[in-house]
């Protein structure tokens, strides 16, 4: 389970506030207002935001001062996630061995990866000759590869159009399902937690709120998510 | 509480500006070991003083006004070959002093174009030596530089500015005094300070075209002192004063000097509605005929010159010119060596005193760092072997302030950019130089290889204090040929060092673009 003891995050005036436990293997939507903290929250918990106090557990394991890199996360950011001079195969592989030393059965898991997400034969192509979606999809192959535990999305479909994001949302429901990863993502619209989510971190006026279930929060909404839900 | 990340790249960066402080500070020791400072400036140094800084002065002021009109008709005038043009300013930036020197006393020396013009008019000729030949080519160097700083200002003037002019028809002097005199008056300090400093330290045009007890720079007095009367304590002495001239001034110009547009984008296009009228065009046009003249036909003598001199060159010529090869791969190795953690090392701090560390280049002349050089080793071994070695070192010290320069601000580009991406995978020493930093950053690093092996091959520094009969680089060689009088062969010999330094310029730039998808 992925614990939060008592976090508090600080930028400059702006600061967030969390305590509560995400139980492994629940897929769960952060959601609140612009500026609220959203992207902050998965940037701390991915390692990138220092913590100005509390603690962060992952099972029993300490990983508040854990470089990125060394915690059992694997992010996917809003922009940036596939080096634009490096191939597909290259970017995925990145996600087995930072140095690319790769072994004949670690591109085998490569290949495998980029079936599953369906670029099959797509590896040795560029980012830049691949379509929205398909960078995506090929992000999301090395997510797989990486095999981490957590899997922290910070709305990397935003830019997608509707129909492209709900099929990346069906995709990640599959991978992380398949995986029994736990998932934290970041999201604006109402539909996708219905449609991914089992349980909704609510973060407002400085606080991430304890996750809920899904279904029954947005029954029966407080008032302040309600005047965001609008 | 805040645990500072750890950077990605960049903590060999420590180690290769240690290893500049320490060459230049070493040479220093070398330097305190044989400096008198007790015997005092004699009347030679303080001439050399002097000239230094009068020949320094007229140089940056002549560049300054002579490319203020110039920038500005290039500004505002679109033509054919406009973007050759600019790109051509640039050129003299990694055009071989010695080079141009030729190609100057081709057009305006004793038997030059000019003055046979001027001889068959009836009119008294010019003579190119001393100060006026001095301030002459610098201003031949420096012009360009000027000019491109200045065109870089005009075109930071937003185009909205120049609609609110033609929108309340503002009259030519209005337009001047609300558009362009502020902003000659940010730019025009830097570029003539920057001048001032880049000539404190010129050796080689005041080699070939000054000397005597009036046209010595202390530069010069270095050579002079070192090669001809073998006295290391004067040569020491005048070392030291370059320094604390050379150095001070770069210390105070540091806060003027503008950025330096060695890389293109000055061909944006802006429209200008002012300044339409005929005499205007016909002046702008006067002006960049006469710039584009100035700066063309050195060169083209060159080129007219060395075609005919070329089968008159002597083997050696062939030889230096091996010597020069390998010093120039030498130096841009060795550049790359220490720029690229540099830079690394300097992109992932915020700002502050390690750039300085590469403007040592700036203010620590060669003759200095040589003669430095010269004192620590002459007594444990025989610095000739090491003649080509030590300037390969020198030249890529001098080049570095321009390849940091190049480098840093794409690689704190690219580091922010996927700063996330890299920290998430783990990405870090070797790997993400290997993956990240080196494949994004082709471009730049090509041309700050191009850059070193230019300057390097056509420098003509420290190798004139150290080298002996059989160790010449092509400029030192192509130097000796025209002190023996043998012109057609030092225009030959100039042809092939032109060539090969805007070989190596081109192959490292565009090799580093070739097949670059991104």
């Amino acid at each position: 389970m992925l614990r939060f003891e008592t976090i508090r995050i600080a930028q400059g005036d702006f600061a967030l506030e969390a305590d509560f436990e995400i139980v492994s293997g629940r897929k769960t939507a952060v959601i609140g207002p612009s500026g609220a903290g959203k992207s902050t929250l998965l940037g701390a918990i991915g390692g990138f935001l220092p913590l100005a106090s509390g603690r962060l557990w992952w099972q029993d394991r300490d990983i508040t001062h854990t470089a990125p890199g060394q915690r059992p996360i694997a992010m996917l950011f809003q922009d940036n996630n596939l080096f634009p001079h490096l191939s597909i195969a290259q970017n995925i592989g990145l996600g087995i061995r930072p140095d690319l030393k790769l072994t004949p059965e670690d591109r085998a898991r490569v290949d495998l990866a980029l079936e599953r997400v369906g670029l099959g034969g797509m590896s040795a192509r560029k980012p830049g000759a691949l379509s929205g979606g398909q960078q995506s999809r090929a992000a999301l192959a090395r997510v797989l590869v990486q095999d981490r535990p957590v899997i922290l999305l910070d709305e990397p479909f935003a830019a997608l159009g509707p129909a492209l994001r709900q099929e990346m949302l069906d995709l990640v429901q599959e991978l992380s399902t398949e995986t029994e990863a736990t998932l934290l993502m970041v999201t604006h619209d109402p539909a996708d937690v219905r449609r991914i989510a089992d349980d909704v971190i609510f973060v407002e006026g400085g606080r991430a709120a304890a996750p809920q279930p899904a279904a029954a929060l947005l029954e029966n909404p407080p008032p302040a998510l309600r005047a965001y839900l609008g | 509480m805040a645990h500072r990340a750890q950077p990605v790249i960049g903590r060999t960066g420590t180690l290769a500006g240690g290893f500049v402080v320490a060459v230049v500070a070493l040479s220093f020791a070398g330097l305190g070991l044989r400096a008198e400072v007790g015997r005092g400036l004699g009347p030679a140094e303080w001439a050399a003083i002097r000239f230094t800084v009068v020949q320094s002065a007229w140089s940056a002021v002549i560049s300054v006004i002579c490319a203020i009109p110039l920038a500005r008709a290039l500004a505002r005038r679109r033509f054919w070959g406009r973007g050759a043009l600019i790109t051509l300013l640039g050129a003299p930036f990694i055009l071989p002093v010695i080079v141009a020197v030729l190609g100057l006393l081709t057009v305006f020396g004793r038997t030059g174009w000019v003055n046979e013009v001027l001889g068959t008019l009836g009119l008294p000729g010019l003579s190119i030596y001393g100060l006026h030949g001095v301030v002459l080519a610098h201003v031949f160097f420096n012009l360009p530089l000027a000019t491109r700083l200045l065109l870089q200002g005009w075109q930071s003037i937003p185009a909205e500015r120049f609609r609110l002019a033609a929108q309340l028809d503002l009259p030519p002097a209005m337009i001047r005094r609300t558009l362009e005199y502020p902003l000659l008056l940010q730019v025009v300090p830097g570029a003539a300070a920057l001048i001032f400093v880049i000539c404190l330290t010129s050796f080689a045009v005041a080699l070939t075209l000054g000397g005597g007890p009036r046209a010595t720079t202390i530069e010069l007095a270095i050579y002079q002192a070192f090669r001809f009367d073998f006295d290391l304590a004067r040569a020491s002495l005048l070392s030291l004063i370059q320094l604390v001239l050379a150095g001070s001034a770069a210390l105070i110009v540091l806060w003027i000097i503008p950025d330096f547009p060695l890389t293109a984008g000055l061909d944006r296009k802006l429209r200008r509605w002012d300044a339409r009228g005929g005499v205007h065009r016909a002046l702008d046009a006067g002006i960049i005929a006469l710039g584009s003249a100035f700066l063309l036909l050195p060169l083209m003598a060159i080129l007219l010159a060395g075609l005919l001199g070329l089968p008159e060159m002597p083997s050696v010529v062939w030889q230096a010119a091996g010597n020069s090869l390998g010093v120039a791969v030498l130096s841009i190795v060795v550049l790359l060596a220490i720029a690229l953690p540099m830079a690394g090392w300097i992109s992932t701090r915020r700002a502050g005193g390690a750039e300085a560390i590469g403007l040592i280049g700036l203010s620590a002349s060669p003759l200095m760092i040589g003669t430095g050089w010269f004192i620590l080793i002459n007594p444990v071994a025989d610095p000739v072997p090491l003649a080509l070695p030590v300037t390969a070192l020198i030249n890529a010290l001098m080049a570095l302030p321009f390849a940091l320069r190049v480098l840093v601000p794409p690689m704190r580009d690219v580091l922010t950019t996927y700063d996330r991406l890299t920290r998430s995978l783990g990405l870090q020493g070797w790997p993400a130089w290997r993956w990240l930093v080196l494949p994004r950053l082709r471009a730049q690093i090509g041309f700050a290889a191009g850059l070193t092996g230019a300057l390097s091959v056509g420098d003509l520094g420290v190798i004139a204090l150290f080298a002996d009969p059989d160790r010449a680089t092509l400029p030192l060689q192509m130097y000796r040929l025209m002190g023996a009088y043998r012109t057609e062969a030092a225009a030959g010999a100039a042809l092939l060092l032109l060539a090969m330094a805007l070989g190596l310029f081109w192959i490292c730039d565009k090799g580093a673009r070739w097949r670059a998808e991104v």
